[in-house]
């Protein structure tokens, strides 16, 4: 990097992630959002391929565990693998979204790669029913297949892909190496082939491990699991011709120009921090970033007024209508007299004939108007801070922020709206300083 | 008092801040509880501000009345390791085996093994006994996988069961279910006043009870403090803007009149207590499914200033308060 970019790095820390211009491009062709879990990344997804769709692209949204009432919003609550036209889409695109079913996701590979009599013979094995089902890693590689066949059916000109909501954000891209690298590996050649390794000379000492391994193993485990575990692989092995050679190749899907990685999170510490994990990761591994989708910052219309100055006003008013007798301006005054005076505007004057506030509620009202807006003053301060720490550790981050909405998404309407908030990239942002 | 309390909840509603809470909370009075994670993510070492957590258990804070906290980071791969070194003396043979990828294999890639020896580990510190015949914890208190996926990783039974008919893996999962449908066993669930998150605790209660596992109570986290009530909002809406304008000027904020610095205030706090009533509107509809779960319901409150340690303490003070200890 230069000095001068440096130097612009460090005057304008957060750069401004133009969301539009990406969907737009015809050489964009898959959009992958990943962040930690409760961060709004299938909402994001979801909204993304909305807008791409409505601003003219035949748009595929692959989400992985929605939410009810989002997935019926997109029309998709059946649960079938393949992907739904989404009707109601305004404009000359189009946009289809599915739901990832992991299992019968990898059935599908199975039955596409072997003969119906293997198949069924993989597909009866307890070891894959259970592998497919619940192996920490497997829906994390099944979304990456999918991926790999929407890509490879080439009838969408853009993929937004959500991904599952790993324990850890280093899950998804470890998924298919480990899984590819687990059929492939030395442990289970060993497993499936352990007569020919024997049978070789210079192979004593490792024979000698490999058998007492199998040995403990199948007293760990029982015999049947290994035994369950060796047909299974020796099934696989021999139609898949390599589990790696199709991880690979997602791989380097992921990698190549077109493909756009946004990472999502929420102004929290917890998904900030997850947010710089995934940032480092995805530079690491020679992933293109386009930025981060940062959800749910909240904006105030009344920011020059500070917390604290809310509070005390607020106390004030608190104090006037205990005091019902008094009037306000018998309340003013007795404050004026604590010296405040200097820092306050003059008090109105306009229409201030007879009693403005006769109602006595009006001033109990105020005070909670008064404590609300110093909760949120609070909040944006601190969403400020975690945003800053984020900035300050990665300044070259594009950033799109998103403004809070008091309820989640039930309709394209809402979804249409989050379109147009995150491609606005900044909602009017509070301003910290104090006139 | 369960003596294992498994805690769960949506990604984003603060489970192992809840967690964490609980286990200083039920270190009251010279207890002694043992926070374990079992996901590697080192929560609990970011939470309590020290260096990563090893896979040893490890004191991490003490408890206002003199109780202790410990912590444990458990490993899979160790505890497999550690727990054939229980069973079979293998020492070096153990190395050889995770070279091998072995470990690896049957930690990570077989499903429900990695679970059993992450359950099994917690259990067996909920048994341990110490030499006077007092138990080594009062309380194991365990930061558990999300609710989406709890069921499976306590049901593990269920899911070794089809795998490992017979040997130690088999014995060891009949053993760790026996601690976790009994009575002992407690699995509370957070979760936030939101939409989302609540569907997905009554989902995950739903489920927990389809598998006879003990559901203990419900935590919802981060509650907002109700500034103004419905009755109140209801007035705000019926109630003129030049009256709010002229009583934030009689406060001290500037000038009632148009363009004044009050009377510029009137729209945005307007504003920002319609989005408040609406949330207001959700919040409590929320609570109202949260209530037909027919599950004890505690509220932590959401600290203004974020989580820090002394807002942990705060909040083990409010759990104690409500009875959760």
């Amino acid at each position: 990097m230069s000095p001068d970019a440096e130097r612009q790095h460090r005057i304008s820390p957060a750069r401004v992630l133009d969301l539009d211009p990406l969907l737009d491009d015809p050489a964009t062709r898959i959009v992958v959002c990943c962040g930690s879990g409760g961060v709004g990344k299938t909402t994001t997804a979801a909204a993304l391929g909305l807008r791409a769709a409505e601003r003219g692209r035949k748009v595929v949204v692959l989400t992985i565990d929605p939410a009810r009432r989002l997935a019926q919003s997109m029309g998709i609550d059946s649960l079938d693998n393949t992907p739904r036209r989404v009707k109601g889409v305004e404009g000359a695109g189009e946009l289809h979204a599915m739901m990832l079913d992991m299992k019968r996701t990898f059935d599908e590979i199975v039955e596409a790669h072997a003969d119906p009599a293997r198949a069924s013979a993989i597909l009866g094995n307890p070891f894959y029913q259970s592998l497919s089902a619940g192996f920490a890693g497997t829906q994390e590689y099944m979304a990456m297949e999918k991926l790999g066949q929407l890509r490879a059916r080439d009838e969408w000109d853009l993929i937004v892909v959500d991904t599952p909501p790993s324990r850890s954000a280093l899950d998804f891209l470890d998924a298919p190496k480990r899984l590819g690298s687990f059929l492939d590996g030395r442990l289970i050649r060993l497993l499936t082939a352990p007569a020919k390794l024997g049978g070789r000379a210079g192979m004593k000492f490792l024979n000698v491990g490999m058998s007492m391994m199998t040995g403990t193993l199948g007293k760990l485990l029982g015999g049947q699991l290994l035994k369950d575990v060796q047909t299974f692989i020796s099934a696989m092995d021999t139609t898949f011709g390599g589990f790696r050679t199709r991880a690979d190749a997602t791989y380097k899907l992921l990698q190549a120009p077109g493909t756009a990685f946004l990472v999502v999170a929420a102004p929290e510490r917890d998904a900030l921090r997850e947010a710089a994990y995934f940032v480092e990761r995805l530079a690491a591994e020679d992933m293109p970033l386009a930025g981060l989708v940062l959800n749910r910052v909240h904006g105030s219309g009344a920011a020059r007024l500070s917390a604290e100055r809310a509070l005390a006003a607020a106390e004030d008013l608190d104090h006037a209508s205990d005091r019902p007798a008094e009037n306000l301006e018998e309340a003013r005054i007795v404050d004026q007299e604590d010296g405040k005076a200097g820092v306050r505007n003059s008090p109105d004057t306009d229409g201030s004939s007879g009693s403005p506030t006769s109602d006595p509620t009006v001033p109990q009202l105020t005070a909670g108007l008064l404590r609300l807006h110093a909760e949120r003053m609070q909040l944006l301060s601190r969403e400020q801070r975690t945003r800053d720490r984020f900035t300050a550790l990665h300044p070259e981050v594009a950033v799109a922020e998103v403004a809070a909405l008091p309820g989640d998404v039930h309709d394209l309407a809402g979804l249409r709206d989050i379109g147009a908030r995150l491609a606005a990239g900044r909602p009017e942002l509070p301003q910290t300083a104090e006139e | 008092m369960s003596r294992l309390q498994v805690v769960s909840g949506k990604g984003g509603t603060g489970k192992t801040t809840v967690a964490a809470a609980l286990a200083l909370a039920l270190a009251d009075e010279g207890k002694r509880t043992l926070l374990v994670e079992v996901e590697g993510r080192q929560g609990i070492a970011q939470l309590f501000e020290t260096e990563a957590l090893p896979y040893e258990e490890r004191k991490i804070a003490v408890a206002p009345g003199g109780g202790e906290v410990y912590a444990l980071a458990i490993d899979p791969e160790l505890a497999l390791l550690d727990y054939l070194q229980m069973f079979y003396k293998l020492g070096g043979a153990g190395r050889a085996l995770k070279k091998l990828g072995a470990i690896d294999f049957a930690t990570t890639i077989a499903p429900g093994l990695r679970d059993v020896l992450l359950t099994g580990k917690a259990c067996e510190a909920v048994r341990r006994k110490e030499k006077s015949g007092r138990f080594a914890y009062d309380y194991v208190v365990m930061d558990a996988p999300p609710t989406g996926r709890i069921t499976r990783f306590l049901n593990v039974n269920d899911e070794v069961a089809g795998l490992a008919k017979i040997g130690p893996i088999h014995n060891q999962a009949q053993a760790v279910m026996r601690v976790l449908k009994s009575p002992e066993t407690a699995v509370h669930l957070v979760t936030l006043l939101e939409e989302m998150p609540v569907q997905e605790t009554a989902d995950g209660i739903a489920e927990l009870r389809a598998a006879k596992l003990p559901v203990g109570r419900v935590i919802v986290n981060m509650v907002r403090p109700e500034v103004l009530d419905a009755a109140e909002l209801e007035l705000v809406r019926g109630t003129a803007r030049s009256s709010f304008a002229q009583t934030l000027s009689a406060a001290g904020l500037g000038g009632a009149r148009r363009g004044g610095h009050a009377e510029r205030l009137v729209d945005p706090l307007l504003a920002q207590a319609e989005e408040y009533a609406e949330r207001y509107a959700l919040e409590h509809e929320q609570r109202a499914v949260l209530g037909e779960l027919g599950l004890p319901l505690h509220e932590l409150p959401l600290l203004a200033e974020g989580m820090d340690l002394a807002g942990l303490y705060q909040l083990a003070k409010e759990l104690r308060k409500q009875g959760m200890s």
